[in-house]
């Protein structure tokens, strides 16, 4: 960072503005951190039971050979069950797979596997499961069919960490934007570049660059963290929940320059920030699904920003879907992010 | 003419800068001279009358090119804390088509041992030389200089004026405000003293201060008042004033005037509390012209 000769004036604001952000420690904790630790006290709190046993169900083994066969395997609770029960604590999460036995047309019995391959517990158990059941020549009970149900979002932890990167891309462009423009132009810093022959939109654009500066870091370090701790796949393509977040953390670096716009201190912005994202804390289904809520109020749901980027989010990571999947949600968060930059710079208050 | 609601900020101005002069608007606060300079930078827009920068004025076209010839130092502007010197100069280099090197323009403001200290650590002096090395990388045409040197110490202050100097000496165009008469008698070609919004007296330092027409200014505290009308008729006084229970006299010849002094004092048997003479000064000049002091604001 030392050369002397300038580059670009749009490369050398988004450079300053890099800096700033990473010499402010604080900033750095409520971006990088702290969604981590919220990560992890709520995927703790909301676990079901340790990961540590795979817990695999069997269903109508009346020799009781299946079982036994199971019982002898180290890391796998064996638990009995009718069909329905089985089912339920399977789609609830408390089962990672379940054994369906058959008695053969001719005597020659077998075992149908059902597992949501999603699920890294439920992999885990299926490899452990074939092991037990066919690992030694002959076979002991041989695998007629396996059944992959897919159960996106099954756990709670699923749920929560694509509700975690929506909401951290929003509160870190929004505060972070509406902050650095109040605290410049309650400095005079505003007016003082306002005095340079630098363009207008060049300033601001700086700061939609600085936050794709710090997009990965930030959505990697809540997905890593996901996927390390509690083994939340991304299931869809990368490249696609790479542009989702992309897309989204524009749309909220022009929802933020659209707040800090007028206001003259950090109270009146911190207010208006508040103000905005309050409805998207409540509604955009972060912690718990807006399903809950009534079906009227979807459609108005669906249209804020943190909700199409959560609803993005959720289909890459948990149910693997596409590009054009995501396209209704790219086209509300574009729309957002486009129109609150362009009225933000026409109403920009430099002084 | 400049107006905030019901505040007239500046009103009936009517001034002229020559190219390569240092021009100073000297008042108090309040007196208009941010609202001046500010609306010459573009940055305000007058309600009435017009400006002209360089033979263009601004909202006509050439804005950007105006902001290329001038540097600009706002009063109390605080620059990102946590950019280095370097950065802070590289950045405002960026903007700028053509300009002085980066290094070279912090070694010119003196700030070349603090290049990598964050802004927020420099010392009030040192923010100040950033704030003019910033205007300083543009290689201006016309320096903007608000209260440059406010706050300072007199060190800090020597310095910032140092550099004025430095500037106007390469042919530089400077545009001065302040409210310490020694900063405008050192560094401006001519001042305009500006009082409520208008200049209300336009010339060179020496001729503003010869306008007084005194040799020497006395000022005396005494133990009783004394008509002014006598301490004005006093041999060699030209005029008398009051202010704070502080007698100031104009005095044009001190060798007269001061006896006659003592002995008009004595003769009233008032005794005296303190008694000193100057050279008359700018302030001098403010004082006769709005019967109160600069820092009086
Ligand atoms: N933005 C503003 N809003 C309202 N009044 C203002 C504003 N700026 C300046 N003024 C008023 O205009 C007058 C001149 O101010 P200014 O030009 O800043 O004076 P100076 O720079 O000489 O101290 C003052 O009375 C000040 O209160
Ligand atoms: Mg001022």
């Amino acid at each position: 960072m030392g050369e002397a000769s300038p580059s670009h004036p749009l490369l050398e604001l988004t450079r300053a503005r890099v800096l700033e952000f990473v010499r402010e420690r604080e900033a750095v904790f409520w971006v990088f951190v702290f969604p981590v630790l919220l990560a992890l006290a709520l995927g703790v709190a909301f676990r079901v039971r340790p990961v540590e046993k795979l817990r695999v169900g069997v269903v109508g083994d009346e020799g009781g050979q299946v079982t036994a066969a199971l019982r002898a395997a180290a890391d796998l609770e064996v638990v009995l069950l009718p069909d329905g029960e089985a089912e339920q604590q399977r789609r609830a999460g408390k089962l990672d797979l379940t054994v369906l036995c058959q008695r053969g047309e001719g005597g020659e019995g077998g075992v149908r596997l059902r597992l949501d391959p999603t699920r890294p517990e439920s992999r885990t158990a299926r490899l452990a499961v074939r092991e037990a059941l066919g690992g030694s020549t002959p076979t002991l009970v041989p695998i007629l069919a396996e059944e992959r149900v897919t159960a996106p979002g099954s756990r709670y932890i699923d749920f929560l960490v694509p509700g975690l990167v929506g909401l951290n891309l929003m509160g870190s462009g929004m505060w972070g934007i509406g902050f650095s423009v109040v605290v410049a132009r309650t400095r005079k810093l505003l007016k003082r570049l306002a005095a340079t022959p630098m363009r207008r939109s060049h300033y601001l654009l700086s700061f939609a660059l600085s936050r794709l500066a710090f997009l990965v870091l930030e959505v990697a370090a809540v997905v890593g963290f996901g996927w390390v701790v509690f083994g939340v796949g991304v299931e869809g393509p990368l490249a696609v929940l790479a542009l989702v977040c992309l897309v989204g953390a524009l749309c909220f670096a022009g929802l933020g320059l659209l707040v800090a716009a007028r206001p003259r201190s950090i109270e009146a912005v911190s207010g208006w920030l508040n103000l905005v994202m309050l409805p998207m804390w409540l509604l955009s289904g972060t912690f718990f699904s807006y399903e809950r809520f009534p079906a009227v109020t979807h459609g108005a749901i669906r249209a804020l920003p943190l909700t199409a980027l959560n609803d993005a989010l959720r289909a890459v990571m948990n149910r693997g879907v596409g590009l054009t999947a995501t396209l209704p949600q790219l086209a509300v968060l574009g729309l957002w992010g486009i129109a609150s930059f362009v009225v933000a710079v026409r109403i920009f208050r430099w002084q | 003419m400049k107006r905030f609601g019901e505040v007239t900020a500046v009103a009936h101005l009517d001034l002229e800068v020559q190219r390569g002069e240092c021009f100073a608007l000297l008042g108090p606060n309040g007196a208009g001279k941010t609202t001046t300079v500010e609306i010459l930078e573009g940055l305000q827009r007058q309600d009435a009358g017009s400006a002209e920068l360089l033979g263009h004025r601004w909202g006509e076209g050439h804005d950007l090119e105006l902001r290329q010839r001038i540097g600009v130092q706002l009063q109390d502007t605080q620059l990102g804390e946590r950019l280095t010197v370097f950065e802070t100069v590289r950045l405002f280099r960026s903007f700028y088509a053509r300009g002085r090197e980066v290094n070279e323009t912090i070694a010119l403001v003196g700030l070349t041992e603090k290049r990598h200290a964050r802004v927020g650590k420099l010392s009030g002096g040192q923010k100040q030389r950033l704030a003019l090395a910033c205007a300083l990388v543009a290689q201006p045409e016309i320096l903007f200089l608000d209260e440059p040197t406010t706050g300072l110490d007199p060190q800090a202050r020597l310095q910032i004026w140092g550099l004025v100097e430095r500037f106007r000496s390469e042919g530089g165009t400077v545009l001065l405000t302040t409210h310490y008469m020694e900063e405008a008698a050192r560094l401006a070609d001519r001042v305009a003293i500006m009082d409520h919004g208008r200049i209300i007296a336009l010339d060179t330092p020496a001729h503003l201060v010869a306008s007084l027409g005194a040799e020497q200014i006395v000022e005396f505290e005494a133990a009783g008042p004394l008509p002014l009308e006598r301490l004005a008729a006093l041999p060699g006084v030209r005029a008398a004033t009051r202010r704070n229970g502080t007698s100031t006299l104009e005095v044009a010849a001190i060798g007269e005037a001061l006896p006659a002094l003592l002995a008009e004092l004595q003769r009233f048997g008032v005794g005296i509390e303190s008694l000193r003479t100057h050279q008359p000064t700018l302030e001098d000049v403010f004082i006769r012209l709005t019967g109160r002091a600069l820092r009086d604001g």
